[in-house]
């Protein structure tokens, strides 16, 4: 058990100190790239040699330089993420990329460019008919583009070679990150939410064979570990973020263990596997973005299969009920949910929807939501 | 004979037509179809499909007071307040709250570019699912760079074609290449028409007011691809040019400024928003619809590109271009910035486009805060005291200049 807790705090402290995180890797003479929000090929930035960093705001952060770009109804991860670009938080970064696949994150890419000129800028456009063979080949070209930029700024090529030992250890980190949040549904006794949000959130602050080595070890020793029975009830979360440590405390007070999750931040970032050791890497990232699915900010060629998935989750992992994290002023989750809510209806499972935004100190009316949702779901 | 026909009812009765033409189609058993306003309606018109457009719907609702009505239906289906009124009015219609102010019959499939934003996609994807309908999309990934690239060009393209089988098999009609020339052409026609009429605002005096150009957008949004729209703008072109001729104006009061209006007007207070406008004599002389919709393109892969010129799909660098350039076209020497709750691409550009426009066309700039559609995100006496503010700046700067 010291074992594993001594793993905790060490996940604890990278996941709480991102700034520190990043001025090791520039000390020891790396290169970082901040990634923003969603679905940055992070492997490119590992096979130019540097460092992929995450950006997707700051839990508790507060918005004053941003005002002067985005008016109050904006989503405050994009907010936060400008305010860091203008008050010098993310200096040590050799580069940014940029995605441009929401209303918010549009506007967003043109901001954060013209704000912060001496980060070097690297835009991203996904495509949303990802799947078919031209919106392959278009991810591959947007691809190619920061792959440029990304050789110009490390001064090395991206290689087939370098860019499939990336995606090895990429799969490999992206499947010890599901493995380990199994493991926290089935021992919700070791691994509260607070602990698996930090585990998974230092994912996005290191180098990922570093995190994978030492997820590995956690999830050994967790496997090793006695199953117990869980007195409190279980869910699944859904939405952008959920790392506040304030609102993960509620979670954990109120005996509310996540055994799984369709959280942006968690989960979906780590859904979908690339094909290792091909003679065409890069379009086998591209492969991998239009296998992305069930995701609010992507296009359902087949309309509605989130809710099913959902659905489908939450028997697997056998949870009680859902906990829709709703971020202020995310209009793809917002015009999502009604179709999310009919379909945990008709599958009988209940579920809460709780509103929250980054700035967000005081979880009071959240602490009461839950609170209650925990009592309801003690009573069925 | 039409000539004698004003113009501006010609105009209105294209639109009327567009949605009486798929009134008829449902009831003759035919597919009727709804679109975003910049899905490509060249393929669509060729096949001799029957479209109605939700955006002029929305507008149209709210113009007469349903807006609110109507989103209060979307917000009790579970659709927040914070999504855009156009797409909470759209879904609650297609929900089967019925709307009065503009019905049009529900849709059979439907046709979804996302060039305008992406919140099309999944309001379209809404609709879908409540009727079971094809989704035919064409997505416009938001470009960072003036030029559109060949990338852009193929990926769409690769897409258009799609969109062609899909809607053979929906109509039931194999597209005739000379059609669709033709459709194209009269596409081009329009366009070219509908900027004739826009670059008559920069006559000083207008010959007409430029809120006239958010009426006459409708036929632009729902039949840019019909020979009768060309004409009836060609005709209003005509109209104008005797306007200026005889020193007349729609414009019926002084012209003592003239301003650009930014954005989507806030359709539920169309009166509230000209009473100060007119009352300090402010004309509005630009609006950034004008380049948006007058697009032309002589072959395909222009068409591609052209579709790709969305307000909310061009980067930062072509939407100031846009706009700086009608305002120093149309000698405009005031802003008046709309922050359209209900439009957060078109809004998060603002204070950095407000802060270009200062400094390289040397002109005050306000904002007012409102809503294209829902009602409840606009305060009248903010608004006034704002358009005040923008009228003594002019005034001062007037007074500087003539100073001089």
């Amino acid at each position: 058990m010291s074992n594993i807790q001594t793993l905790l705090s060490a996940f604890d402290a990278i996941a709480k100190n991102p700034k520190k995180q990043l001025d090791d890797y520039i000390s020891q003479g790396k290169k970082a790239i901040g990634c923003f929000p969603y679905y940055v090929p992070e492997e490119l930035v590992y096979a130019s040699g540097m460092v992929p960093f995450g950006v997707w705001g700051k839990t508790g952060g507060k918005i004053n330089l941003a005002k002067e770009y985005f008016a109050a109804f904006y989503c405050t991860i994009a907010q936060l993420n400008l305010e860091m670009g203008l008050d010098g938080t993310l200096d040590g970064l050799s580069g940014v990329i940029a995605p441009s696949i929401c209303d918010t994150l549009r506007p967003f890419t043109q901001n954060f460019r013209v704000a912060c000129p001496d980060i070097p800028f690297m835009f991203l456009a996904h495509p949303q008919n990802r799947k078919k063979e031209y919106g392959v080949k278009f991810t591959e070209q947007q691809y190619n583009k920061i792959k440029i930029k990304l050789e110009e700024i490390s001064g090395i090529k991206i290689t087939n070679d370098n860019l499939n030992e990336a995606i090895k250890i990429y799969n490999e980190n992206r499947k010890a990150r599901r493995r380990f949040i199994e493991l926290a549904g089935q021992y919700p006794h070791i691994i509260t939410a607070t602990s698996r949000s930090v585990v998974l959130k230092s994912a996005f602050f290191m180098l990922k064979d570093e995190h994978t080595k030492m997820l590995n070890e956690l999830n050994g020793l967790i496997e090793a570990s006695p199953i117990e029975p869980w007195k409190g009830k279980k869910v699944v979360t859904s939405g952008i973020v959920l790392d506040s440590p304030s609102l993960l405390k509620i979670f954990d007070d109120n005996q509310l263990a996540i055994v799984a999750d369709d959280m942006a931040h968690e989960s979906r970032a780590i859904r979908v596997d690339v094909q290792e050791n091909t003679n065409h890497p890069m379009q086998a990232l591209a492969e991998q973005f239009g296998n992305q699915d069930y995701d609010t900010l992507l296009y359902d060629p087949e309309l509605n299969k989130r809710p099913g998935y959902l659905v489908e989750k939450v028997k697997k992992s056998q949870a009680d009920g859902v906990v829709i994290m709703i971020m202020q002023f995310c209009d793809p989750e917002e015009i999502e949910f009604p179709s999310l809510k009919k379909g945990l209806e008709e599958a009988g499972i209940p579920y809460i929807k709780i509103g929250m935004d980054q700035q967000m100190t005081n979880f009071g009316q959240a602490q009461t939501s839950l609170q209650a949702f925990a009592d309801v779901l003690s009573t069925l | 004979m039409s000539e004698k026909i004003p113009a501006k009812i010609r105009l209105r009765s294209i639109v009327d037509k567009v949605y009486q033409n798929a009134w008829d189609a449902k009831e003759r058993g035919e597919p009727v179809g709804w679109s975003s306003s910049k899905f490509p309606a060249e393929i669509a018109e060729a096949l001799g499909l029957a479209v109605c457009y939700p955006e002029n719907q929305a507008a149209a609702i709210s113009a007469k007071h349903g807006g609110q009505r109507m989103c209060e239906h979307a917000e009790a289906l579970g659709y927040d307040n914070d999504i855009c009124g156009y797409a909470r009015i759209s879904m609650a219609y297609a929900a089967g709250f019925e709307a009065e102010e503009k019905a049009m019959p529900q849709p059979d499939f439907l046709l979804c570019c996302n060039n305008i934003c992406n919140c099309m996609t999944k309001w379209y994807e809404n609709i879908a699912r409540m009727h079971d309908i094809p989704l035919v999309m064409i997505d416009v990934p938001y470009n960072n760079t003036v030029e559109v690239g060949d990338d852009y060009v193929q990926y769409i393209r690769g897409q258009f074609d799609d969109a062609i089988k899909q809607l053979e098999e929906i109509s039931g009609r194999k597209m005739n290449e000379k059609k669709f020339e033709e459709v194209c052409a009269n596409s081009n026609r329009t366009a070219k028409a509908w900027l004739k009429v826009c670059s008559y605002l920069q006559y000083k005096p207008s010959p007409f007011a430029g809120f006239d150009l958010f009426n006459h957008m409708a036929v632009v949004v729902t039949a840019r691809c019909k020979l009768e729209s060309a004409l009836a703008f060609e005709a209003l072109a005509e109209e104008l040019q005797e306007n200026v001729k005889n020193n007349h104006s729609t414009w019926k009061y002084e012209e003592k400024h003239r301003i650009m209006f930014e954005g989507i007007p806030c359709w539920p207070q169309l009166q509230p928003l000209f009473k100060p406008l007119k009352e300090n004599g402010m004309n509005t002389t630009a609006v950034v619809y004008a380049p948006a919709f007058g697009f032309a393109y002589s072959n395909l892969d222009e068409l591609m590109k052209a579709y790709c010129k969305a307000p909310n799909s061009v980067c930062l660098e072509t939407g100031v271009d846009w706009r700086e350039g009608i305002c120093r076209e149309n000698k405009v020497d005031g802003i008046l910035v709309h922050y359209n709750r209900s439009c957060k691409p078109w809004s998060g550009y603002m204070p950095e486009m407000e802060r270009r426009f200062r400094k390289d066309l040397g002109v005050p700039v306000v904002s007012f805060d409102g809503d294209q559609a829902d009602p409840r995100n606009f305060s009248e006496a903010q608004y006034n005291t704002r358009v005040e503010g923008l009228y003594e700046v002019m005034e001062e700067y007037k007074a500087k200049k003539e100073a001089k």
